[in-house]
């Protein structure tokens, strides 16, 4: 029995030690591939494409795919080819980070992710540690970007907070505002933190603010109710868009008329299957992009992706694409070469992105040093079953 | 008027989980096993009342599709999954089995009807109920809700005090080896507790999301496990238990969010739920069966 044991151990230890060695020779094979005489840059991408918030992803994904192909027709980032490859994280920090681990065998170069606020804390650290350069489409939290290899496309939670009370304030949107937000996700907690604050700044009082749970997401009649009752003449929604249409239903059903005022989160909602758009007449969200817009760009973009994808963008989709060109002007103003390594493409892209200014399909945007986006916020309004920009 | 209000909000959330809540209980008083896919089982007949009112065909018709559809679902889950493990050493085994089933059912949704949320027709026309000159509103679907409740309670009871089949299951309940020996046939009574079970949550999932018009393949997760709570609440095993259970869940959890946070809801209505076994082990409505040694 004894002999058998130690028979078994050491037959596991050998296994073992055999992985150990195949697995280093695959990871030194891969990268000395990736460094030598390669042809193509090699972007990968991290975001949901299934699970609950895959809307958000898939988007992303086909924005990219989009613009990746337009670059290659038009010869490509300083004259070489580009790869991209998007993994699925199902909006899971955990696997968001397989996924990353995923692509750097890959021989990923430069990553476009992650699409969601929470995976892409968790990757960034990785990417800060490896130095691989990072540019979120739509990650919104604050620490998405804590790194110097990291910048975002779109606005920051604190920022979308600021510019709604902003905008709620400057255009005369009302004046009581009821909140609802969700208290497990950091993106919503974010928003409304900064929300509240800036709210005194423009006259505005919060008279009711409520949460809930990504566990308790079905029920916001007491929400809706206590806002109701508080008097409020605008509900400030900064969350996702499936809640969302919870919401607006159990305000019809109550009979509770007034203003829904959301971020970008809100975008996506009248494309849920079935959704009754008529809910949605009147509701207020800031976005950087409405398909509807009549710039040249911008119309260009949609009927591309409706020939490609048979739908009409919503912003995510603009996201990504515009992620990808800030990608293709950083690389083209830093001259950087496939060959290069993943981190010496870093170092370079960090410097020239914040001399860039990018024409996009989500506004002229610039980048400071901390890896935040400048553009102008704007507005939109869903007038029948479309999004009109105010 | 907020706390009438609040009160009817709570009875018809209270009422879904009642549902759900009704078939763990049935599956556990009988075949002794937490059913885990339960809750998946509702998303799947939600998806299917979904798609056949999409395809043109009549509410009430696609109400009985979807339960024929969940009815064999559950009997061949039984089948497939749970019997073999039926006789295994540890209980956990099955337990774990129903996990798996669980992922499985969610992942073949995510499949054919994709992750995206899909609105769910509105197609419960009963009028809202308004009361005390429209501050009061009671919704149609709450009184459906409410209403279809009460009549499964009434005829479940009923089903299993006064039926033969009924009877059998409670014999099966109390001690397998026995009741074969009466001349039971126990694999048909455990797979007809799963039919019953199923066609409960074929009708829970209309409720379910007529009350919440979303559908993803995940919607049945959560409300599954709160549900779940709400029988152990009431007492597992007991049928007017769970009913109580799932209604007084409801309550708190909606006079949680009312009157102390909404924050914390979650919080106050598990924090209730352990009192309530500290005190009562067996939960409101159930017996305290002796072992003998």
């Amino acid at each position: 029995m004894k002999n058998k044991k130690r028979l078994l151990s050491a037959a596991l230890v050998a296994v073992m030690l055999v992985a150990v060695v195949a697995g280093c020779g695959k990871k030194d094979s891969g990268d000395s591939s990736s460094s030598e005489g390669s042809e193509t840059f090699k972007i990968g991408g991290i975001g949901p494409l299934t699970g609950p918030a895959a809307v958000y992803g898939i988007a992303v994904q086909n924005g990219a795919d989009l613009a990746v192909k337009e670059i290659n027709e038009a010869g490509g980032i300083n004259g070489k080819q580009v790869e991209f490859k998007m993994e699925d994280d199902t909006h899971d920090a955990e696997k968001a980070v397989n996924a990353y681990n995923t692509l750097k065998d890959w021989g990923m170069q430069m990553l476009m992710g992650t699409v969601t606020s929470d995976p892409c804390i968790a990757v960034e650290a990785e990417a800060e540690a490896d130095n691989m350069f990072l540019i979120t489409p739509s990650g919104t939290a604050v620490d998405c970007i804590k790194g110097g290899n990291a910048f975002r496309l779109c606005f920051s939670d604190p920022t979308q907070g600021i510019k709604a009370a902003e905008y709620i304030g400057e255009h005369g949107v009302g004046k009581k505002i009821g909140v609802i937000y969700d208290s497990s996700s950091s993106y919503s907690k974010g928003i409304y933190e900064n929300f509240a604050k800036e709210a005194d700044n423009h006259d505005l009082e919060v008279v009711a603010a409520e949460a809930f749970t990504a566990d308790s997401n079905k029920d916001f009649t007491v929400q809706l109710k206590k806002i109701k009752d508080a008097g409020a003449d605008v509900v400030f929604l900064p969350i996702y868009y499936d809640e969302t249409a919870l919401i607006l239903k159990q305000a019809k059903d109550m009979e509770f008329d007034t203003t829904f005022f959301g971020c970008d989160g809100l975008d996506g909602l009248l494309s849920v299957e079935g959704f009754d758009t008529s809910l949605a007449e009147g509701v207020m969200l800031l976005t950087p992009f409405a398909a509807n817009a009549e710039d040249e760009l911008t119309k260009k973009f949609v009927a591309d992706f409706d020939a490609a994808y048979s739908q009409t963008p919503i912003q995510f989709a603009a996201d990504g694409y515009d992620a990808i060109y800030a990608i293709k002007a950083a690389a083209e103003e830093g001259g950087i070469t496939p060959d290069m390594s993943a981190s010496d493409i870093c170092d370079a892209l960090v410097t020239s992105m914040t001399k860039i200014e990018l024409k996009g399909l989500t506004g002229t945007i610039s980048w400071a040093d901390d890896g935040e986006p400048d553009k102008e916020p704007k507005a939109a309004i869903i007038e029948g079953g479309e999004y009109v920009m105010k | 008027m907020g706390f009438l209000s609040y009160l009817i909000n709570g009875i018809s959330l209270g009422s879904v989980y009642a549902i759900i809540a009704l078939g763990y209980t049935m599956v556990y008083g009988i075949a002794k096993m937490l059913n885990f896919a339960h809750g998946d089982v509702i998303m799947i007949g939600a998806y299917v009342v979904l798609t056949a009112i999409t395809g043109g065909i009549n509410p009430l018709v696609a109400v009985l599709i979807s339960m024929v559809v969940c009815t064999v679902l559950g009997m061949t889950i039984e089948k497939v999954a749970y019997k073999p493990l039926r006789n295994a050493a540890s209980p956990l085994a099955v337990l774990i089995t129903a996990i798996g089933i669980s992922y499985l059912l969610q992942n073949i949704a995510l499949i054919v009807f994709g992750a995206a949320p899909k609105s769910f027709p509105d197609f419960i026309k009963v009028p809202a109920l308004k009361l005390a000159g429209g501050e009061l509103v009671i919704s149609g679907v709450a009184m459906v809700t409410i209403g279809a409740c009460v009549v499964i309670v009434v005829a479940l009871t009923f089903f299993v005090n006064r039926t033969k089949q009924g009877r059998a299951m409670k014999a099966v309940s109390e001690d397998k080896g026995a009741a074969q020996l009466m001349g039971i046939n126990v694999n048909a009574t455990i797979s007809l507790t799963f039919a019953i079970g199923s066609a409960l949550a074929a009708i829970a999932g209309v409720l379910l999301c007529a009350a919440y018009p979303s559908v993803t393949p995940y919607t049945g997760a959560m409300p599954g496990i709160k549900a779940f709570t709400a029988a152990v609440f009431g007492g597992i095993g007991s049928i007017p238990g769970a009913m109580i259970g799932g209604i007084l869940l409801g309550v708190i959890e909606i006079f949680g969010k009312a009157y102390i946070s909404s924050q914390v809801a979650d919080a106050i209505v598990f924090s209730v739920l352990i009192i309530v076994l500290l005190v009562k082990p067996t939960g409101l409505f159930g017996k305290n069966i002796q072992e003998k040694v």
